[in-house]
C-alpha cells in the first residue's frame, strides 16, 4: 500500500483516539454542567491525578491493569471529597464564583502534586501485551495500546449512552439543570446525586489521564492544557449535551491531529520551506480555535444545544 | 459619612501616598528591590483596571484578558528584534494590534453570554498563547530577550528605574481616571445597564452589542499598554505572560479589591502580589496556600476586601 | 397601528400560538384576556422580539416587524412593560428611567461627560416619573421599592421611550386594591394619549378601560369585540368568564 495512505490511516486512527480521549474529558465536564449548572475548571486536575495515581499504583502493585483500576477508584474518591468539602458550597453562586473557586482548586492540586510526587513527571510503563503493534491491514501496523484506548473509550461511551438514554438519572442529564422538580419527583436525593455525578465526572477525567500517561507521562499542569481543548469541544458540541460532546470531540480530535500532521506539507506546496516551517506549528495550533470560531458564527449555542438553557 | 467609607478612603489615600513616595525611600536606602516589585505591581494593576472596565462595570467575565498583556509585549519584543526600537513607532503599533485583536475576538465572543462567554474568551486567549509558543523566530516557549527598551529620543529614559516607575504610576492613575470618566458617561451607563439587566436594555431600545464591543476594545488597548510596559520592565517576553492562569490572576485581583470599584484593582493587585511575595519567602509551596485561600474568599468573603470592610462596619 | 396576522408558534408538542390575528388601530386600548396557559406570554414574547414565530406576520405602523430584533422594535416606537418585574435593581429609580430616555436620545458613544448630570436625560426622566406618581422616590435604589412601585416604574420606563404604542403585560399583577385603583386611573389617563395593548387578568380593569377585547384560549382567538360583545358571548362565558369573574384582584 502506498506510504502516504498508510500515514493517513495512522493519523486518522490517532485523531480518533485523541478525539475519544477528549470525549472522556468533555463528557465529565458537560455532565457536571448539565446537571448542576456548575463550571468546573479544576476538571483538568482530576485528569492529572488519574495519571499520577495510575503511575504510583502500577509501580506498587506491579500490574498496569490493577494500577489503573485503583487509580480510577482513587480519583472517584478525590472527586467526591472535593464536592463534599468545597464544590457544593458554590452551587448557589454565579458562574464567576465557580470559575474563581475552581481556579483556586487548580492551584491547590498542582502544588499538592508537586509536594507529594515532586516536580519531575512520572512514567507509566506499558505491560508487554500492550506494547506490541498489531497488523490491522496488510502491511499496516498500529500500536496495540492505542487500539486498546479506542476500545476502552468506545466502551465507556456506549455505557454512558445506555445510562443517559435508559435510566432515570439519564433523564435528568437530558433535561438539564433546570429540572430540580423532576429530581424531587423521581425521589432522588439531590445532595447524594450531585456528589455522585461530580465523582463520576472526576473519574472520567482520571480515566482519560491515566490512559494518556503511558504516552505523554504524568506531569504537573498537564490538566490545564487539555482542559481548554475539552472546553472547545463542549462549546462546539453544545454545553450540556453528551451527544454533542461525542461528535464534537471526534471532530476536534481528527481536525487537530490531521491538521498538525499534514499542514506543514500543505504549506510547503505553496510557500518556501522556511516560511512553511515557521508558520505551520503556530497555525496548526490555531486550527481547533478557528473551528470553534466558525461554529460560533453559525450556531452560537453549539451544534446540539440542550433545550431550556 | 459612614465609617466604612472613611476607612476605605483612608486606605486608598495612604496607598497613593505610599506609591508616590516609594522611590524616595528606595533612593535613600539604596535598596532597589521594592521598586522593582512595585513597578510590577503597578503594571499589573493597570492590566486589572482595564479588565475592571468590562468585568466590574460591564459584567463581561473575560477569562482571556492576559492575552492583551502578551500581545502588547510581543509587539514590542518583535519590533525590537527586527531593529525598530523607537517607542514612537512601537507603542502606537502595539495598541493598534491589541485593538484589532480585541475587535475580532470581541465580535465573536460577545455574541454569547454567561458561561459560554467565559469559556470562549479562555479558548481564544489560549489560542494566542499557542501561537506565541509556535513562533520559533521569536523565542517560542523559551521567550525573547529585549536588548533595548523603547527609545523616546531623550524625552524619557526607560532604563532609569525611578523614571520608569513614575511613568508606570502616572499611566496607572491616568487609566483609573479614564475608567472613572467612562463608567459615569452615557457609554458607561449602557455598559453598566447591560450588566444589571441585559434583557431590559434591549427592551428599552439599546443595540447593546456595539457598546460592549467598544468597551472590549478599549479594555484590550489599555491592557496592551500594560503589556508594553511589562516588556520594557522585564526586558524579556515569553508566552507564560498570557497563560490563562495569568488571566485568572487578574480576575482574582479585581475580586479581592472589590468588583466595579475604581481603586479595587489596584488594591487587589497590591494584596495579591504582596501575598505571593510574602508567602513565597515562607515556603516554596506557597501556591498550596493561595489556592484554598482563594476558595475560602470566594465562598465566605464574597465582595472582596470591600465586603470585609463593610461587614466590619456592620459587625 | 398594530396588525397581527396568523401568528403561530409551537414549542415541542405544545401549540402556544395557533394562527392568532388581531388589529389594534391608533388610539385604541385593546385588552387581551384569557386563562393561564392561553398563550398570552408567548404572544407578548413574539411582539417584543424575544420569541420568533414559526409562521405569521406582525405589522407595526405599516412596517413588517416580524423578524426585527428587540431593540429595533423599541426604536420604532413599541414600548413594553414586563409581567415579572425586570428592572435595573441596583440603580436608582431615576437612573432606571434615565436609561430609557437615553436609549432614544441618539447614540450613546458619549464617553466623557457624566450621564447623571445630563439635564437632557434627567429632565424627561423626572417627567415620566411624575406622570406615574413616583417623583418622590427618584433617588431610592430600585431594589428597595415596594412591588406596586415596581409596577409603576415599569410604566414610567415604557413612557420614557416616547412610544407610539404600549404593550403592557399584566401591569397590575400582585397589586392590592388601592394600588390597582391608582393604576386603573393612570391607565385611564394614558388611554387618551397612547395606543395600548393591555394583557390583564383583572376583569374590573379590563372592562372599565378597554375599547375592545380579545379572548385567547389555548393559543387561539375565540372571540374579539367590544366589552359588551365579550360579556354576552356564550363561548367566552363557558371557557373563561364563568369561573373567573370572582377572581378580580390577582
Amino acid at each position: 500500500m502506498h506510504a502516504e495512505v498508510i500515514v493517513l490511516i495512522e493519523q486518522c486512527l490517532n485523531g480518533l483516539q485523541f478525539g475519544l480521549l477528549l470525549f472522556l474529558l468533555a463528557a465529565g465536564l458537560t455532565l457536571v454542567f448539565g446537571i448542576m449548572d456548575f463550571v468546573n475548571l479544576a476538571h483538568g486536575s482530576f485528569y492529572m491525578l488519574g495519571a499520577y495515581f495510575a503511575a504510583t499504583f502500577a509501580a506498587l502493585t506491579g500490574s498496569f491493569v490493577l494500577g489503573a483500576v485503583l487509580a480510577l477508584a482513587a480519583t472517584l474518591a478525590v472527586g467526591m471529597a472535593a464536592e463534599l468539602i468545597a464544590i457544593r458550597k458554590l452551587y448557589d453562586r454565579d458562574h464567576l464564583d465557580h470559575v474563581l473557586g475552581t481556579f483556586g482548586l487548580i492551584l491547590f492540586f498542582n502544588e499538592l502534586v508537586r509536594l507529594v510526587w515532586g516536580p519531575a513527571g512520572m512514567n507509566l510503563p506499558l505491560p508487554p501485551f500492550l506494547s506490541t503493534s498489531i497488523e490491522i491491514l496488510p502491511d499496516v501496523y498500529y500500536p496495540a495500546y492505542r487500539l486498546a484506548i479506542i476500545a476502552v473509550a468506545l466502551a465507556v461511551a456506549l455505557l454512558l449512552y445506555i445510562v443517559v438514554m435508559h435510566t432515570r438519572i439519564g433523564m435528568l442529564v437530558r433535561a438539564g439543570a433546570s429540572n430540580r422538580e423532576m429530581v424531587d419527583a423521581l425521589g432522588i436525593n439531590i445532595q447524594l446525586l450531585y456528589t455522585f455525578v461530580f465523582g463520576v465526572g472526576a473519574a472520567l477525567a482520571g480515566l482519560a489521564g491515566l490512559i494518556q500517561a503511558p504516552i505523554l507521562t504524568a506531569q504537573i499542569g498537564m490538566g490545564e492544557n487539555i482542559l481548554i481543548v475539552a472546553l472547545v469541544v463542549i462549546i462546539i458540541g453544545g454545553i450540556g449535551s453528551i451527544r454533542g460532546a461525542f461528535i464534537a470531540a471526534i471532530f476536534v480530535g481528527l481536525v487537530d491531529t490531521i491538521g498538525r500532521a499534514f499542514l506543514p506539507e500543505l504549506f510547503r506546496l505553496v510557500m518556501t520551506p522556511a516560511a512553511a516551517s515557521a508558520l505551520a506549528p503556530a497555525l496548526s495550533s490555531m486550527l481547533i480555535y478557528l473551528l470553534m470560531a466558525v461554529v460560533l458564527v453559525l450556531r452560537p449555542q453549539g451544534l446540539f444545544p440542550v433545550d431550556g438553557k | 459619612m459612614s465609617p466604612f467609607f472613611t476607612v476605605r478612603t483612608l486606605l486608598i489615600g495612604a496607598l497613593i501616598v505610599f506609591l508616590a513616595l516609594l522611590p524616595v525611600y528606595v533612593v535613600a536606602t539604596g535598596q532597589f528591590f521594592p521598586l522593582t516589585l512595585f513597578t510590577r505591581i503597578v503594571i499589573l494593576a493597570l492590566a486589572a483596571t482595564s479588565l475592571n472596565l468590562i468585568l466590574g462595570y460591564g459584567g463581561m467575565v473575560s477569562f482571556g484578558h492576559a492575552a492583551y498583556l502578551g500581545v502588547g509585549a510581543y509587539v514590542i519584543g518583535i519590533l525590537s528584534k527586527e531593529g525598530i526600537t523607537s517607542g514612537f513607532a512601537q507603542w502606537p503599533l502595539a495598541l493598534a494590534v491589541c485593538a484589532l485583536f480585541a475587535l475580532v475576538v470581541g465580535a465573536l465572543c460577545l455574541r454569547t453570554r454567561g458561561v459560554y462567554f467565559i469559556m470562549i474568551t479562555l479558548a481564544f486567549a489560549q489560542m494566542i498563547y499557542y501561537v506565541a509558543v509556535g513562533l520559533d523566530r521569536y523565542g517560542g516557549d523559551d521567550g525573547l530577550i529585549i536588548y533595548r527598551r523603547s527609545q523616546f529620543a531623550g524625552l524619557i529614559d526607560l532604563s532609569g528605574k525611578v523614571q520608569f516607575y513614575y511613568l508606570c504610576l502616572v499611566l496607572l492613575f491616568a487609566a483609573i481616571w479614564l475608567v472613572s470618566r467612562l463608567a459615569n458617561s452615557r457609554f458607561g451607563m449602557v455598559i453598566q445597564g447591560g450588566r444589571s439587566n441585559d434583557r431590559r436594555m434591549r427592551a428599552i431600545g439599546f443595540p447593546i452589542f456595539r457598546y460592549r464591543l467598544a468597551g472590549f476594545v478599549i479594555a484590550g488597548m489599555m491592557c496592551g499598554l500594560a503589556g508594553v510596559l511589562l516588556a520594557n520592565h522585564t526586558d524579556f517576553i515569553s508566552p507564560a505572560v498570557m497563560h490563562w492562569t495569568r488571566s485568572g490572576d487578574l480576575i482574582v485581583m479585581i475580586v479581592l479589591g472589590g468588583i466595579g470599584s475604581l481603586f479595587g484593582p489596584l488594591i487587589g493587585a497590591v494584596t495579591l502580589l504582596m501575598l505571593e511575595e510574602g508567602l513565597s519567602r515562607v515556603t516554596e509551596y506557597w501556591q498550596i496556600i493561595v489556592g484554598p485561600l482563594l476558595l475560602f474568599i470566594v465562598v465566605y468573603a464574597h465582595g472582596g476586601i470591600d465586603g470585609i470592610l463593610a461587614s466590619l462596619r456592620r459587625g | 397601528m398594530l396588525q397581527i396576522r396568523d401568528l403561530t408558534k409551537r414549542f415541542g408538542g405544545v401549540l402556544a400560538s395557533d394562527g392568532i390575528s388581531l388589529d389594534v388601530p391608533v388610539g385604541e386600548l385593546h385588552a387581551i384576556i384569557g386563562p393561564n396557559g392561553a398563550g398570552k406570554s408567548t404572544l407578548v414574547g413574539q411582539l417584543a422580539g424575544e420569541i420568533s414565530p414559526d409562521n405569521g406576520r406582525i405589522f407595526f405602523n405599516g412596517r413588517d416587524m416580524t423578524r426585527l430584533p428587540t431593540h429595533r422594535r423599541s426604536e420604532l416606537g413599541l414600548a413594553r412593560s414586563f409581567q415579572i418585574t425586570c428592572l435595573f435593581l441596583d440603580f436608582t429609580v431615576l437612573d432606571n428611567v434615565a436609561l430609557a430616555v437615553q436609549a432614544h436620545a441618539g447614540h450613546s458613544f458619549r464617553l466623557w461627560r457624566p450621564a447623571r448630570n445630563d439635564k437632557e436625560l434627567r429632565g424627561p426622566a423626572r417627567a415620566a416619573l411624575a406622570r406615574v406618581g413616583l417623583e418622590s422616590r427618584a433617588d431610592v435604589i430600585c431594589a428597595n421599592l415596594s412591588h406596586g412601585e415596581h409596577r409603576q416604574l415599569e410604566i414610567a420606563m415604557a413612557l420614557a421611550t416616547v412610544p407610539r404604542m404600549l404593550v403592557l403585560d399584566e401591569p397590575m399583577a400582585g397589586m392590592g386594591p388601592e394600588e390597582s385603583a391608582r393604576m386603573i386611573a393612570l391607565l385611564g389617563e394614558l388611554k387618551a394619549e397612547q395606543t395600548i395593548l393591555l394583557i390583564e387578568h383583572d376583569m374590573d380593569a379590563v372592562f372599565r378601560l378597554a375599547d375592545r377585547i380579545t379572548v385567547l384560549v389555548d393559543g387561539r382567538v375565540i372571540a374579539s369585540g367590544t366589552p359588551d360583545d365579550i360579556r354576552a358571548d356564550a363561548e367566552v362565558r363557558q371557557a373563561y368568564l364563568g369561573g373567573h369573574e370572582a377572581r378580580r384582584h390577582g
